[in-house]
């Protein structure tokens, strides 16, 4: 009898075993805790991901339309008082982005500013694009001003206009205005590391 | 800080605490050039536009620190009651004005138009001229324009017969 027992409890154990095994793989689990913690995997593409989550944000976009309009705000509306690409990305003869927009951001008026401010050429639009669309368009020379990858390096982390960002000022409102959701020395690394491992962009 | 700039033609020195105050409230409060307008505050409707070495600016969206060196004209330095710029004899031509808050900053944007495009078309004043109008007196307005690119042809022909 006594041995029955024994067999049975082994057996049962070593059923729980696997299927615990099988039900949680590399998660640890913690005593203390009802719900296991998820052990953190390497994503293989963490550097492209970090990379295009600050591409895809407002601060980026508004500035690469698909159809020669600035957009403004985190809801991407269309610019404001009718402004359009103009012959050289920089609005009509009279009215320019120089009209309102300076140098640097105006906290009294909560208009934004910086260097060279100014929308992308049409061929670099990236509106309404995927994160894998837009990262092919940027790798592209026909679709990315004929720079080398080199080149959209120093464009993506270092250009002052890009850098803004990061200190894109406060709206008229008073409020600050959203910033690209990856801290900026994080991105900057994240890009370099994508270009210097050959720029894969991956499927999804 | 001090900062200097040429204003219609007057050389201006300001004493500025903070160089990012709006060169509006400087033109306005300290120089009391009162002809240029504070409308929104947020360079949207257009009342505070001035020139800033000839090019249409909104003067409350523009830090003092920019004007620095610069050649600056407000609706005073335009023309004058005794010689009106073709934009503001236009003005009085097609008796634009309702309230007349607005019109400076309208009349300096034109101003700025007709140095760029002697002869706008519609859809020129429809993409350059974007200030608001609360009395919407944009139909006027579009007619003085036009005016006001004959008067400036005009003026133009008659200086090149007396040259």
């Amino acid at each position: 009898m006594k041995k029955s027992i024994f067999l049975y409890s082994l057996v049962l154990i070593l059923i729980s075993g696997a299927v615990v095994a099988s039900n949680y793989g590399d998660d640890v689990y913690d005593s203390n805790l009802i719900a296991p913690i998820k052990k953190s995997k390497k994503d293989p593409h963490e550097n492209y991901n970090k990379m295009m989550d600050v591409i895809m944000s407002p601060r980026c976009i508004n500035c690469h339309p698909n159809d020669h309009v600035p957009k403004q705000a985190d809801d991407g509306h269309p610019h404001y008082f009718g402004i359009a690409r103009g012959e050289n990305n920089h609005g009509f003869q009279a009215i320019n982005c120089a009209t309102c927009h300076q140098n640097t951001n105006n906290d009294y008026s909560g208009v934004p500013g910086a260097p060279e401010w100014s929308l992308a050429p049409a061929e670099m639009f990236w509106e309404g694009l995927s994160r894998k669309e837009i990262a092919e368009s940027m790798m592209d020379p026909v679709r990315n001003g004929g720079r080398t990858a080199e080149e959209t390096m120093h464009h993506l982390t270092e250009h002052e206009l890009v850098l803004w960002a990061w200190q894109p000022g406060i709206k008229a409102d008073g409020t600050p205005r959203e910033i690209p959701p990856v801290p900026l020395d994080e991105y900057k690394k994240a890009v370099k590391a994508w270009i210097a491992n050959g720029a894969v962009i991956p499927e999804n | 800080m001090k900062i200097e700039f040429t204003i219609n033609g007057v050389l201006q020195s300001v004493e500025i605490e903070d160089s990012n105050t709006p060169l509006l409230w400087v033109v306005r409060d300290v120089l009391n050039l009162k002809g240029t307008k504070f409308g929104c505050g947020k360079a949207a409707c257009g009342a505070c536009t001035l020139h800033v070495d000839d090019e249409a600016v909104r003067s409350c969206s523009y830090a003092v620190k920019f004007a620095e060196g610069k050649q600056i004209t407000t609706i005073e330095g335009l023309g004058s009651p005794q010689d009106p710029h073709p934009v503001q004899q236009a003005w009085i031509e097609e008796v634009v004005p309702q309230c007349g808050y607005c019109q400076p900053g309208f009349m300096m944007a034109t101003a700025a138009l007709l140095n760029k495009k002697p002869n706008p078309s519609d859809e020129d004043i429809d993409n350059n001229i974007v200030n608001v109008c609360r009395c919407a007196t944009y139909y006027r307005m579009r007619k003085a324009i036009h005016r006001a690119a004959e008067l400036t042809q005009e003026t133009n022909l008659k200086t090149q017969e007396n040259v």
